[in-house]
């Protein structure tokens, strides 16, 4: 093998892959180019649209910025490994029955963000816009577009991704 | 009368068909169509704006571990030339704008293509460019005609007279900046051209467009060519005409000779060669007696286009049609720079062209002293000041009424700067909106075939850009051939398929839907209520009798909320709402999504997009997503979409007017009247920027 290449093991939607990677690969293209997964789309290939998101190691990040030979045996989670045994994910559902998308093409990216920013917010984590960051954030509509800020829709869906998390968010929220 | 069909699934809220492979992101986009053994193209573009290539060294490039082929002017193949200079790449050493495609490498990775392509050495003999807009050129010139067929200028009465005698009088000069379509999918063509033929997965509105022009382009029949699209990750124009990169990439696939070539733009190149619109400088006059009824009503328009191919962008189209007036004045005229080719942008013309007359009508409102929705319902023209035709129907007066009750207008403050909110001036506004009813007869043919499982297969080359095509159109066959939703399996994006129009215009249920309709009419007809297994009957759109009758449009009503912090001069708006009338409603879950994300791409417009050129060398410098700035999820409040029961007989079997591009119409005017009425202070120059307030 050259020395501008190296050999990778991903954990991708649960299936363990093994490849060579030039080093300059990012985990986006690696994932696209040679692995054929196809559900993170990019966009814009410098991490300013969102569309490239996935989970690694269960927290979102914009592959497109993530060289995949740092990311030797990390788990990756992509939209289409969100559902399980060709069941949806309640994102899934409540982005088909909120239509927060039209193209799609940011729709995997949005799905994978918003799984992120809800277990964020499970854990705590405060945002820009937290009143105060003491206590752990009521995810209201406002939490939710700062969270997603990160994930363009050029289709202009925000008004229903809104609406789709909010109604998966209410569900996770233990009754008060 | 056209007859139109008896509703069942259509008007029905219906899940996208497409939604489950979109949402988990297995819907295959143009670039993720599996190929054997594909090979990565990465562009070589000019460094300057205006000049000669003199020399180009490949042979560093060519040296690359992985490096397959290198294409330059001096050894490319040839193209049919003189019939789109756009398009014929490669085959002179001239260069007409800065990042004109110029040269190209393929090579065995992305990654070896993008180093190799850095690695070929450019020569020019430069000459001067010019690439500076104003609307005191010497050089503008009148083109023959503008986009869609439309007249470049038009006059009736004394527009400058009338004007003159007015009792009250607005006179304005208004600018809209160069916007950039940048759909979320980059620009994508994978192509392989072996001994079968050509096969192109293209991110395209239109696939039988596409073929037409690569078969001409290349000289080669269009039987030998497949064009496949089922999914585009958007276009709003920018994949309606075929741009460079697609000759560039099949160009590449010739010379590889069987293998495949894949080419996707980055969000950089977006910015150079696959189209935008124009800016405009628009000067309007509106003149009215003392009640507010318009005397005279001009607007003269100033654009630019490239110097190697025309694109004349129909701004004046809003002001000869929106209002009553029986004196009128439009005009059109354009300078030729040393810039890539203008093209179509969501509502081309409508858009742009809506902006500067819907803020002056507001400033004249409040010169007359009216309320800004009185004055346009005074305006309210019996025929269309067009064409002298009567409307198949027109409900704008109807939108501004249901809007001003749904959004709360009345009690309204009259006086601008009136309202201070925690900080905040808080004002409203509202405009106009409309868009025509395109349609293309003959352009398009669907097939309805009986299967062996006893299903309908309902074949069209349509694309789905994000609109809701392929349910839409499923719904349609569904009433035309009077079966279940369930029982209809559409096919599209193929050129496999019977030839449809391009997805523009907001025509693609028009002009598919109507070819479909009759389709199943000639099915049933044919075979009945009970066809057996083959039986098929292919139809094409017909003429519509009533286009030479009636003047057919779309229209609406945009309401805004602005606030603006009376301390930095931030915008930001709470609230649109947008109330429509464009006929029957198909289905109003993806129909909402449609002026929805028009209404929020034309805040994106009001507040936040500008391309900037700098003008020493020619170039959009915020050419990516961090520079232009596109609405994200926190600048987007309320949207609300609503629309009137319109029932239209006139237009096609369906009822349907067309509803991709009225969102952005009329919207940002709504916001900056909204921005007027906050503050006091009038802009007149997109975009609505903190600086303006300051
Ligand atoms: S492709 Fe990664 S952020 Fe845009
Ligand atoms: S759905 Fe098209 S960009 Fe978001």
């Amino acid at each position: 093998m050259a020395d501008t290449e190296s050999e990778i093991t991903l954990l991708v939607d649960g299936v363990r892959r093994s490849l060579a990677v030039d080093n300059r690969v990012t985990l986006l293209d690696a994932l696209r180019d040679r692995l054929g997964v196809t559900s993170p789309k990019k966009g814009c290939d410098h991490g300013q649209c969102g569309a490239c998101t996935v989970l690694l190691d269960g927290r979102r990040v914009t592959t497109c910025l993530t060289f995949a030979v740092a990311c030797d045996g990390a788990e990756v989670t992509t939209s289409a490994g969100l559902a399980t045994d060709g069941r949806l994910h309640p994102l899934h559902q409540a982005f088909l029955d909120h239509d927060g998308f039209q193209c799609g093409y940011c729709t995997p990216g949005q799905i994978c963000s918003a799984a992120g920013l809800l277990d964020e917010a499970g854990a705590g984590w405060p945002s820009a816009v937290t009143a105060d960051v003491r206590t752990a954030p009521a995810l209201d509509e406002e939490e939710i577009r700062e969270r997603m800020s990160g994930n363009l829709c050029r289709c202009g869906a925000y008004v229903n991704i809104v609406a789709a998390i909010s109604e998966v968010a209410a569900k996770a929220e233990p009754a008060p | 009368m056209t007859g139109l069909l008896r509703p069942r699934s259509i008007g029905a809220n219906r899940q996208r068909v497409d939604g489950p492979a979109k949402v988990t992101g297995t819907a295959p986009y143009a670039y993720e169509h599996p190929v054997p053994n594909p090979a990565y193209l990465h562009p070589v573009q000019a460094t300057i704006a205006r000049g000669d290539i003199t020399d180009m060294r490949t042979d560093e490039a060519v040296g690359l571990d992985g490096v397959l082929a290198v294409l330059t002017p001096f050894d490319a193949p040839r193209l049919e030339t003189g019939q789109d200079a756009e398009l014929e790449i490669l085959q002179s050493p001239e260069v007409h704008f800065r990042g004109q495609l110029i040269g190209a490498v393929v090579a065995e990775t992305p990654e070896i293509a993008r180093q190799a392509a850095g690695l070929v050495r450019v020569s020019y003999a430069r000459r001067d460019h010019d690439v500076s807009l104003s609307a005191d050129r010497s050089d503008l010139y009148r083109p023959d005609e503008v986009n869609a067929g439309g007249e470049t200028d038009t006059r009736q009465g004394d527009p400058d007279g009338a004007f003159a005698g007015a009792a009250r009088a607005v006179d304005a000069t208004y600018t809209t900046p160069m916007y950039h379509n940048n759909p979320m999918e980059p620009h994508t063509t994978v192509a392989s051209w072996d001994s079968t033929g050509l096969t192109i997965y293209d991110s395209t509105q239109g696939v039988h467009t596409m073929r037409q022009v690569v078969a001409s382009t290349f000289g080669i029949e269009e039987s030998d060519i497949r064009v496949v699209a089922p999914y585009v990750g958007g276009g709003f124009g920018s994949k309606g005409t075929p741009h460079a990169n697609i000759v560039l990439t099949v160009l590449a696939a010739k010379r590889m000779a069987g293998r495949p070539v894949k080419y996707a733009l980055t969000r950089q190149q977006m910015f150079s060669f696959v189209g935008y619109r124009t800016p405009t400088i628009q000067r309007v006059r509106l003149g009215a007696d003392e009640h507010g009824r318009l005397v005279s009503l001009s607007n003269h328009v100033v654009e630019q286009t490239s110097r190697i191919k025309e694109y004349a962008e129909q701004s004046c189209e809003p002001a000869r049609k929106m209002y009553a007036a029986p004196n009128r004045g439009t005009s059109h005229r354009l300078a030729p720079l040393d810039v890539p080719v203008p093209s179509w942008m969501r509502a081309p013309g409508e858009c742009p062209g809506m902006f500067a007359p819907e803020v002056a009508m507001d400033e004249l409102a409040q010169a007359c002293d009216l309320d800004p929705i009185e004055l346009r319902v005074r305006n309210e023209p019996e025929t269309d000041p067009a064409s002298g035709l009567p409307f198949s129907s027109r409900n704008l007066v109807a939108c501004l009424r249901e809007g001003a009750r749904r959004f709360g207008w009345a009690g309204r403050p009259a006086l601008a700067r009136s309202t201070l909110e925690g900080g905040w001036w808080v004002g409203t506004g509202v405009a106009s909106s409309a868009y025509p009813v395109h349609q293309s007869p003959g352009s398009s043919t669907a097939t309805v075939r009986f299967t062996a499982d006893r299903r309908y297969e309902v074949r069209i080359g349509a694309v789905d850009i994000g609109t809701g095509a392929w349910t839409a159109l499923t719904q349609i066959a569904a009433d035309a051939l009077d079966v279940p939703f369930e029982d209809v399996d559409l096919r599209i994006g193929d050129t496999g398929l019977p030839a449809a129009a391009v997805a523009g215009g907001s025509s693609g249920i028009t002009n598919w839907g109507w070819a479909i309709v009759e389709a199943a009419r000639a099915f049933r007809e044919k075979f009945g209520a009970g066809p057996s297994p083959g039986d098929e009957r292919t139809a094409t759109q017909p003429e519509n009798p009533h286009t030479e009758r009636f003047a057919m449009s779309a229209y609406g009503a945009q309401f805004a909320e602005v606030r603006v912090d009376t301390d930095t001069g931030e915008v930001r708006v709470p609230r649109l709402l947008g109330v429509f009338a464009a006929g029957r409603i198909v289905n109003p879950r993806t129909a909402r999504s449609q002026f929805v994300g028009g209404m929020t791409m034309g805040l994106s417009m009001a507040l936040h997009e500008e391309s900037v050129t700098d003008e020493r060398f020619g170039f959009v410098v915020n050419h990516d997503l961090a520079e232009y700035h596109i609405a994200a999820c926190a600048d987007v409040r309320s949207v609300e979409a609503h629309w009137l029961d319109e029932h239209d007989p006139y237009v096609n079997p369906m009822g349907t007017k067309g509803i991709g591009e009225i969102g952005i119409v009329g919207t940002a005017a709504a916001i900056a009247n909204a921005a007027y009425h906050a503050t006091g202070v009038r802009v007149r120059d997109l975009p609505i920027t903190a600086d303006k307030f300051l």
